[in-house]
């Protein structure tokens, strides 16, 4: 069984956004970039797989559309327990864009299970899994929740109102995963970081038939949280009045 | 010159803050109340390859270099120093020096396990009375033969309860004063080693520091590091290498309490503004950064000098004076920036504050690093 995580990489929590080019573009000055936090947890529970005594799973491949300054991102990956990983050279524009690209290059390799976070923590599009997908004509599954490999069954949970939802499927399929699908992201250990440098990292070039569908017109940074502010125990009114009619949260 | 790190400094820099935020900040001032030990984040930190990652990787160990491990022991100094002065120990003392003086055998037999991290080791050098000047060792080591028959105590020793395997300076031959000292490598559980009570210390509470009693103990003459009487140089060698590592520690220390004080000047309000816009505070903040800076480039010069196989000693030494020095002051000016959340154990800056007087004191005080920096300057 092979196992194939898409990674994208997006600014750490603590980078301070800004926006340039009349506020259509990031500023990346400074900024510190992560694998995207879903993929991180897609990747985890990939290598829990394939550590599991007795393992099906043969490779894990990460594939990542970005410039050779997201290398780190993806030797990170290497570190934490992929076995190969593939840059297709491009900068992602838009989901489309990064679906396409994708499926290009995943098109003519041999996956059974293809793993996608369930959206980017910058642009929280959500679409890139469902696209690639469908250009890939293969089963889909969105905001799976757990993966399990149990004799020859491949059995993804997924919540849904009230409860959870375990399905048994056959391979080749795509899941989109989110929360649940790992605990804590793999913190990658000294013998993983040293081997990094020496797996294999293919780069593949872009293809030119695809054009972004979308035009991004201004990025607006959300207005800075305020102060705490504090109301005495006997001022329960007050609180409730500027619960109401400030924060219009009740 | 290149201030650069590598992209694997950076991953392990990363990978050490990412361990040290999840597994170790969340109960830090609990073990620290309580003086408990953190043995099952020691073995994570182990099975991620931390207490190993210096040494070679044919004697299983990670091959990082000493940057590697300045940058590995700042961050989680940052958040424990309890548990870094347990990595300090095992790969800067105990690793390190196995590695560089230990016989092929030795290795095998004691680096193997230990670099993997499914060890951990012990330095036993202070004694009772034999602290700063440690020529005056009073634990024996008589030869008998085929074996060692060690007697005497180790005060202040690190890692004391949970190591396998120790490291011990004892003196065999009184006549030859230092030159008379050696060191052997003993299994803890070895009959008449005995452990006296966890040491109630004022910082560092939760790592795991007691007096170990040596009653007729037998070890074996091939367990003898370097030649007869090589103990006491050996500890010497040793102990150059482990400033480094205390030095970072202490980096790490001051580097946390900044990062905390920096954090509260932007958020706690005084006189109508956040406290940081306060020339009082700016210019506390400022002085510290400054300290920190040179405090982290003593350190990486340090390394470097190790990296490159050049002479070390003396600015290791600096490093750990230094660093130590300017922790104690960094700490001290981070409780008075918090004021009187400083004082009460929420804003962890006090117990910051209480570990970092201790890096002055072990591993050589900051009187000894002086001795060391103008012996060496006056040569």
């Amino acid at each position: 069984m092979k196992i194939l995580v898409c990674i994208s990489e997006v600014p750490d929590t603590t980078s301070k956004i800004k926006h340039i080019n009349d506020n259509k573009e990031l500023d990346k000055t400074g900024i510190q970039w992560i694998i995207n936090p879903w993929d991180e947890l897609s990747l985890t529970r990939a290598i829990e797989l394939k550590e599991t005594p007795g393992s099906k799973v043969e490779s894990i491949t990460v594939v990542h559309v970005g410039l050779q300054d997201s290398e780190p991102t993806i030797r990170k990956a290497l570190a934490m327990g992929a076995d190969n990983a593939i840059r297709i050279d491009a900068q992602p524009q838009d989901a489309y864009y990064v679906a396409s690209q994708l499926a290009k290059t995943i098109a003519s390799m041999d996956f059974d299970i293809i793993l996608t976070g369930l959206d980017s923590a910058d642009f929280n599009g959500s679409s890139v899994g469902g696209m690639l997908a469908q250009q890939l004509d293969m089963a889909s599954i969105s905001a799976v929740t757990a993966l399990n490999l149990e004799g020859e069954k491949i059995l993804v949970n997924r919540d849904v109102s009230g409860g959870t939802q375990t399905l048994e499927v056959q391979p080749p399929f795509l899941a989109t995963v989110q929360k649940g699908i790992a605990i804590d992201p793999r913190i990658p250990a000294m013998r993983g970081i040293m081997m990094a440098r020496s797996k294999p990292l293919e780069v593949l070039e872009a293809t030119n038939e695809v054009t972004p569908l979308t035009e991004y017109v201004s990025y607006e940074v959300p207005p800075p949280r305020e102060a705490c502010r504090k109301f005495p125990e006997e001022n329960a009114k007050e609180l409730a009045h500027a619960l109401h009619n400030e924060a219009k949260l009740i | 010159m290149n201030f650069e790190l590598t992209e694997e400094q950076k991953m392990i820099r990363q990978a050490a803050k990412d361990f040290a935020e999840r597994e170790l900040l969340h109960d830090v001032n609990e073990r620290d109340a309580k003086s408990e030990f953190a043995g099952d984040r020691v073995k994570k930190l182990a099975e991620l390859g931390f207490l190993g990652m210096m040494t070679d990787p044919k004697y299983d160990g990670g091959g990082m270099d000493t940057i590697s491990y300045v940058l590995a022991m700042e961050e989680i100094s940052k958040i424990d120093a309890s548990v870094s002065v347990l990595m300090s120990v095992c790969n800067s003392l105990v690793n390190w020096g196995l590695e560089t003086y230990g016989t092929e055998e030795q290795k095998e037999k004691y680096l193997k396990p230990l670099a993997r991290g499914e060890k951990i080791g012990a330095f036993l050098l202070s004694e009772p009375e034999a602290g700063s000047d440690a020529t005056r060792q009073r634990t024996t080591a008589i030869d008998k033969g085929n074996h060692y028959l060690v007697n005497g105590t180790k005060n202040w020793i690190t890692n004391a309860n949970c190591a396998s395997t120790y490291l011990v300076m004892a003196q065999t031959h009184a006549e030859k004063g230092h030159k008379g000292i050696n060191t052997l490598i003993v299994d803890k559980d070895t009959p008449g080693i005995t452990l006296g009570p966890h040491e109630d210390k004022m910082g560092m509470r939760s790592s795991d520091t007691h007096s170990v009693m040596f009653s007729d103990v037998k070890v074996p003459k091939e367990n003898r590091i370097g030649e007869e009487g090589f103990g006491f140089k050996f500890a010497m060698q040793t102990l150059d290498g482990g400033r480094i590592g205390i030095a970072a520690q202490a980096l790490g220390i001051a580097a946390g309490a900044f990062e905390r004080s920096l954090n509260y000047a932007k958020e706690r309000k005084a006189f109508g503004t956040e406290i940081g816009n306060h020339q009082a505070i700016a210019f506390k903040l400022s002085d510290m950064a400054v300290k920190i800076e040179n405090a982290r480039n003593l350190c990486l010069k340090a390394a470097w000098l190790k990296d490159q196989k050049q002479p070390y000693g003396y600015m290791s030494a600096m490093a750990k004076q230094y660093c130590a020095d300017i922790a104690m002051e960094i700490t001290t000016e981070a409780v008075q920036i918090h004021g009187g959340y400083g004082y009460v154990k929420e804003y962890h800056v006090e117990r910051l504050m209480r570990e970092a007087k201790l890096t002055q004191i072990y591993e050589g005080t900051s009187e000894i690093q002086k001795i060391v920096i103008s012996r060496a300057l006056l040569k």
